[in-house]
């Protein structure tokens, strides 16, 4: 065990792990915490915490994350390199898991210029990969990145990544997956997946690499609400793929959220099938009320219990 | 070279307000390439201060000069004779050049006319781009001669972000990803090897702006 | 104000607007008074400076003659031409005067009578505009 956390015991135990996501409030409000932590508590092994979304200014995920266990869920508390540099992010990590934080989801981060802030000065002092590497050696090691003194205490952590299989190049979003795994990530999410044919492929290729046996590799899936959103998605965000088959199927049905449910319980179930995929990321943005259907319909109740 | 832009005029008519009688220097280097702060240019804005001036009836007599390296000193002294006989002096040289003049010229204010931009190449007439961020330790050798620092938008050093689509980058849609670039080119050498090492973190506190004020010393070549 | 003329400098292509202005001579066309005409090689021919310094020595307003798009000698010139004016827009409104006192005119060989009614209409314009207070005294 590197950390202990539920995530981590649960997919150790070989069990299709399920992870939700919540997007922190835009100020110091705690009822909205509150509110999506119910609406995803017994239905997620663990919770992601995003930072600073899409560059939006939001409570911090260290401070949610916190708040998070103490209502009761385990946390993800992700972590963008765009807005700290090697020293904050380091003493972040001292403290959040001084708070009992275990799970950590190490990324670059949106393009500050995506956000409210675009006149910010970005930092970018890491990428990913090198943060995966300086929580590996805080937590192997016990000291900080490119340094002898030992840490006070015992850095406990389950550490994650993203992947996108649906950015290109291509070919290079394997090998740099290959890079995530040599620098010590334990999980994986990947961004959501519409197009399971270049889903299916990406993972052909992890497994020819031997990547799924080193890490846990959750599918992503977010429930499309409207052809309006589809169709946006599709779009205007880089790096999604939305096949037309998908769009039309949600455009043409009477009710388009009902079929995005269950077109996203069909991923789930599709993604089960595939292997190497050791869970799924259920990213219901600001729609968490359905993960409780979505994960019902797709047979992932009862959550387990480990202790 | 270095690559700069043109002030607005307004933005300048305000650094030049209580002046009468300036000196408006360009640089025969860099900026004379990018057409910000040559001859032509040192004319051309000349003229749109001169009327600029007439037009509120409050003329302003300015003096032209280009000297070959604004940011050599044997140049920049060549302004001497000239700097003595006007009140402030107005550089559309890079910010390089206009520090010499202040380092030369304590006694006189110094206003910058350009907006100092980048260090880039020509990517055809009227078009430069940006090539390099003087990080202080190159990392090209790696990157297949494509440079990750300057070129992407993150300064990602290991891999193209989920942002990376159809070879463009999310952020400016006109700009190539730099790591699509990079795998092209490591494609075409044949050395998609060099892809699966991981580039460490880099030095920024030791090697680059970060360190504080760089400084390179040649004692060979003191006299 | 009513004694006011204008004084247009006017760039004339040699493939374009110098024959039209040719033509109009021939036509006996009658031009305003105060037009000084400037025989180039090609409208790409004419700098952002030369706009500048025609207002800065003492032009109200100047038009360049150039052939129509796609239609240019050599290949470019008079989009060159065109977007040097558009330079030279941004500077005038840095400076503080209105930027119709330059514009471009396209036209061809046989364009006297265009030719004559581009300077009369921008003549009238300049009137009402007033003399370019920017220029030398």
């Amino acid at each position: 065990m590197k950390a202990g956390s539920n995530l981590e015991k649960v997919l150790e135990k070989r069990l299709f792990a399920v992870t939700g996501e919540l997007g922190p409030p835009k100020g110091n409000d705690v009822s909205v915490i509150k509110r999506k932590a119910e609406l995803l508590k017994g239905y997620v092994d663990a919770v992601n915490v995003t930072d600073n979304q899409t560059a939006i200014v939001r409570m911090s995920s260290i401070a949610t994350s916190s708040l998070l266990i103490q209502l009761g869920l385990e946390p993800v508390m992700q972590m963008t390199t765009r807005d700290r540099n090697r020293i904050a992010i380091q003493s972040d990590i001292f403290g959040a898991t001084a708070l009992g934080i275990k799970n950590m989801l190490c990324l670059t981060g949106d393009h500050h210029t995506f956000g409210n802030q675009v006149d910010a000065k970005n930092v970018h002092d890491l990428d990913s990969i090198q943060l995966i590497d300086c929580v590996r050696t805080m937590r192997d090691q016990g000291r900080l990145l490119g340094g002898e003194e030992k840490i006070e205490g015992e850095i406990n952590i389950f550490i994650g990544a993203a992947a996108n299989p649906f950015a290109d190049p291509f070919e290079f979003r394997v090998i740099r997956l290959g890079k995530k795994v040599a620098a010590g990530v334990n999980f994986i999410q990947t961004q959501c997946i519409y197009d399971m044919n270049r889903f299916k492929e990406w993972m052909r290729m992890v497994r020819d690499r031997g990547l799924h046996e080193k890490c846990h590799i959750l599918g992503g899936v977010t429930p499309l609400k409207s052809g309006g959103m589809a169709r946006y998605m599709a779009k205007n965000v880089s790096g999604i793929i939305i096949p037309d088959e998908i769009i039309d199927r949600v455009v043409k049905a009477k009710k388009p959220a009902e079929e995005g449910i269950k077109i996203c319980v069909e991923q789930i179930q599709e993604l089960r099938e595939i292997e190497g995929v050791h869970g799924v990321h259920i990213m219901a943005i600001e729609w968490e009320q359905m993960v409780s259907k979505i994960t019902e319909m797709a047979g992932l109740l009862p959550r387990p219990k480990i202790e | 070279m270095i690559k700069a832009e043109q002030k607005p005029i307004d933005e300048i008519l305000k650094y030049l307000n209580p002046y009468n009688k300036i000196l408006l220097s360009g640089c025969g280097a860099c900026v004379t390439v990018c057409h910000a702060g040559g001859e032509k240019e040192v004319e051309l804005l000349a003229s749109g201060l001169r009327m600029a001036r007439q037009k509120i009836g409050k003329k302003i007599e300015v003096l032209e000069v280009t000297p070959a390296r604004q940011c050599e000193p044997e140049f920049a002294l060549e302004l001497s004779e000239t700097i003595e006989k006007v009140e402030a002096v107005l550089s559309i040289s890079c910010g390089v050049g206009v520090q010499t003049l202040v380092r030369h010229f304590p006694k006189i204010p110094i206003f910058p006319g350009v907006n100092t931009s980048f260090l880039g190449e020509t990517i055809t007439h009227g078009v430069w781009e940006e090539r390099c961020q003087a990080c202080g330790n190159c990392i090209l050798e790696k990157t297949g001669g494509i440079c990750p620092i300057s070129r992407c938008a993150k300064q990602l050093l290991n891999g193209p972000c989920g942002g990376s689509s159809k070879g463009k980058c999310e952020i400016k849609k006109e700009a190539d990803c730099a790591w699509q670039l990079i795998y092209d080119r490591l494609k075409t050498l044949n050395q998609l090897y060099k892809l699966e090492e991981i580039i460490p973190a880099k030095r920024w506190g030791v090697e680059s702006r970060d360190s504080g004020l760089r400084r390179i010393v040649r004692e060979d070549l003191k006299v | 104000m009513s004694s006011f003329d204008p004084k247009i400098i006017a760039f004339c292509c040699d493939q374009s607007g110098y024959p039209a202005a040719d033509m109009a001579g021939t036509l006996k066309l009658k031009l305003p008074r105060n037009i000084e005409i400037v025989r180039v090689p090609c409208a790409g021919r004419i700098e952002t400076i030369y706009l500048l310094k025609a207002l800065e020595k003492g032009a109200d307003g100047v038009l360049v003659f150039a052939c129509y798009e796609e239609n240019c000698q050599f290949l470019r010139g008079n989009l060159r031409a065109k977007a040097r004016l558009a330079y030279a827009h941004r500077m005038l409104e840095g400076i503080g005067l209105e930027k119709e006192r330059v514009e471009i005119c396209h036209l061809a060989t046989n364009s006297g009578v265009k030719f004559v009614e581009t300077l009369r209409r921008k003549s009238e314009q300049l009137k009402k505009m007033g003399p370019n207070p920017a220029k030398e005294s």
